[in-house]
């Protein structure tokens, strides 16, 4: 039995869903921009050590789309809020992608109740001169295939990708992608320049054969900061906590451990 | 009718066989395949075409914008307008751009068609529009934020044609301290405004409210598409408590003529299957960005699934009434037929398409204006003639 309960929370007039699973110190996971909803199996391999949150962010899913979410820096004020109303402290803040730019932009600007900060695959800065694809000249189909380096999930991961009951949230999701990352593509500049404010233990943790953030991103986190580590996960694409699970969890569980210390 | 000449300036050269490699000839088609030399010859070429019209008597000329693409060579239409406003004497000059959400400062396209207006003493037609979805990915402006910045450019416009200046302005996407245009427009209180669209009922009942009354042009659509729309506006007119005029309604259609069907079917078949199937060409993902549509608008069009990337044929367009091709005889009984269903009374040919040589061009510009324009001038839908 998968050991999490489904709760929502309304703040600042929008509701959002909530997964939450375990005990222990809080780890909040931020999904990217296909969108969350789904206890993976790695929140439960987590969830054995921590109070494993994992919310549907606003404008996503089953998620209200409030009138008010116009960028990334809204989204990282809701999330701020949102530890503060959840009264959670030394959260470790985990996010993947978009969720891990998010994740990067609340710690920018408050990182007062977090412990620690893992970044996966993350979006947020540019670096000049390494060519990024432009997921939004892909279909749904290819972006799919495109997350993964194994071509086994890449082919079972386009198949999903077109099922038509999940045609609406995919749509919902497309477009707040595309709210909040369209322009500047997927980057703020304010992130480039302040994000050595972050004081915190920090993992960047990527796929080597990542094709949607070449691993040039990675050492573009690692230079801003001073407290990162770098994993990179070999033969693994976009989103190693689907696809190298075992080892995605191993090395965040052992960076928690250490910066427990 | 009244009788507009619409170009879109294609550029001609593009290699016919550019779709094995690409999936289209825009934004990704590199601007390497442009040649200056040829593209200089085309656009003088072009403008002749248009200038030629103003000759042959027809009510107005209109120009058009797209950006990096093969499909127009107009990104910028206000310098064609320009260099139209001095060599036409009597037509009126469409600008059927300006894509306003893709501007940073709006009040550019108000000192522009402001300029036009008096140069051409009262002679242009001020067109808005949201522009395709392509150029959200060309101009990376936001697509999500695209109605509301063309209401936003909109309204600042207008006040900044009809209001006192300077006053200061502050929206959500535009902010300006001082707004005070000079020139002011020639014609008052402004231009006309025309909305070019492919059908969207949002902009259809913003274009027909009472306080605007909003030229709707019907853009490249089939033809039950332009009798759903014309209703629409009607409908939207009635229910804003007064009755559309036909001079609030115009149809953009391609259109060939010569002396006999069968020529100009011969004539017209290369040249309107290239411009659908080769500049037209462009994939889903291109065309609608996400936001550009509402998401129920967008459901439609996906479930639909009308992909510009299937091939289609000449008989095919025709049959769906996105292509007049015939005797004088034929295209006019067709347009009067178009019109009595739809109601228009501003007809937009394209007499130039896709890749029409310059004499066909000519052909076909006089043959219209010569054998189909003086018996529809004055018609009114229904039949009627003019007062």
């Amino acid at each position: 039995m998968p050991g999490q309960n489904e709760t929502s929370v309304t703040l600042h007039g929008c509701k959002i869903h909530v997964l939450r699973g375990g005990a222990g110190a809080p780890l909040v996971y931020l999904h990217g921009a296909g969108g969350g909803g789904l206890w993976l199996p790695f929140m439960e391999d987590m969830s054995r050590k921590f109070t494993v949150l994992a919310p549907e962010h606003p404008g996503f899913g089953r998620s209200d789309t409030p009138d008010w979410l116009d960028g990334i820096h809204d989204l990282a004020m809701f999330y701020l809020d949102f530890l503060a109303a959840e009264k959670l402290d030394d959260v470790h803040l985990v996010g993947s992608s978009l969720g891990g730019w998010l994740a990067a932009e609340m710690a920018m600007f408050d990182s007062s109740r977090l412990a620690t900060l893992t970044v996966i695959g993350s979006a947020g800065l540019f670096v000049p001169g390494v060519k990024k694809n432009d997921i939004f000249l892909w279909s749904a189909e290819e972006t799919a295939r495109n997350l993964f380096h194994d071509q086994a999930m890449a082919e079972t991961a386009a198949k999903l990708a077109v099922d038509p009951a999940g045609e609406d949230a995919r749509m919902k999701n497309r477009y707040m992608t595309a709210r909040l990352a369209w322009q500047p593509r997927f980057y703020d500049p304010l992130l480039m320049k302040w994000l050595k404010r972050v004081k915190l233990p920090t993992l960047v943790l990527w796929g080597e054969n990542d094709a949607l953030m070449p691993k040039e991103y990675a050492a573009a986190f690692k230079k801003r900061l001073p407290q990162a580590q770098l994993e990179i996960i070999p033969e693994c694409g976009h989103v190693p906590q689907l696809e190298k699970k075992d080892l995605f969890t191993e090395r965040l569980t052992r960076f928690l451990a250490e910066a427990g210390r | 009718m009244k009788f507009f000449f619409f170009h879109l300036m294609p550029y001609a050269h593009l290699d016919p066989d550019y779709d094995k490699e690409y999936s289209t000839d825009w934004l990704i088609y590199p601007n390497s395949n442009y040649d200056p030399k040829k593209g200089a010859k085309l656009y003088n070429r072009y403008l002749d075409e248009i200038e030629y019209a103003d000759e042959l008597g027809f009510d107005g000329v209109c120009v058009n914008e797209h950006h990096q693409t093969a499909y127009g060579m107009m990104p910028t239409p206000g310098v064609l307008a320009g260099a139209l406003s001095r060599r036409t004497k009597n037509v009126k000059i469409a600008v059927l751009g300006r894509a306003l959400p893709l501007l940073n400062n709006p009040l550019t396209v108000a000192e522009e068609y402001a300029i036009l207006d008096n140069i051409t003493e009262g002679r242009l037609v001020a067109g808005f529009v949201r522009g395709i979805g392509v150029e959200y990915h060309a101009s990376g402006v936001n697509p999500t934020e695209s109605h509301d910045r063309f209401h936003e450019a909109h309204d600042l416009i207008l006040r900044a044609w009809t209001e006192p200046g300077p006053f200061a302005y502050e929206g959500k996407y535009y902010h300006l301290q001082y707004v005070n245009l000079w020139p002011r427009p020639y014609q008052q209180p402004h231009p006309p405004v025309w909305i070019p669209s492919q059908g969207s009922s949002e902009t259809i009942r913003w274009a027909a409210a009472k306080e605007r009354r909003y030229v709707y042009l019907q853009t490249f659509s089939p033809v039950t598409a332009l009798f759903r729309y014309m209703d629409m506006y009607r409908d939207e007119a009635r229910k804003a408590g007064y009755e559309a005029s036909p001079d609030q309604l115009g149809w953009s259609i391609t259109t060939y003529v010569a002396d006999t069907d069968e020529q100009a079917l011969k004539e017209a078949k290369p040249h309107i299957e290239f411009f659908v199937n080769k500049f037209l060409r462009m994939p889903m993902e291109m065309l609608l960005p996400p936001g550009y549509l509402s998401l129920s608008s967008m459901k439609g069009v996906m479930a639909a699934k009308t992909s510009l990337a299937r091939k289609r044929t000449m008989e095919e367009l025709i049959e769906q009434g996105q292509f007049i091709c015939g005797s004088p005889a034929t295209v006019r009984a067709k347009l009067e037929s178009y019109q009595d269903r739809a109601g228009f009374n501003l007809l937009l040919p394209n007499l130039h398409f896709g890749t029409l040589p310059a004499d066909l061009t000519r052909k076909n510009t006089e043959l219209f204006a010569r054998e189909v324009m003086p018996y529809l001038r004055n018609r009114l839908p229904g039949g009627a003639k003019a007062a």
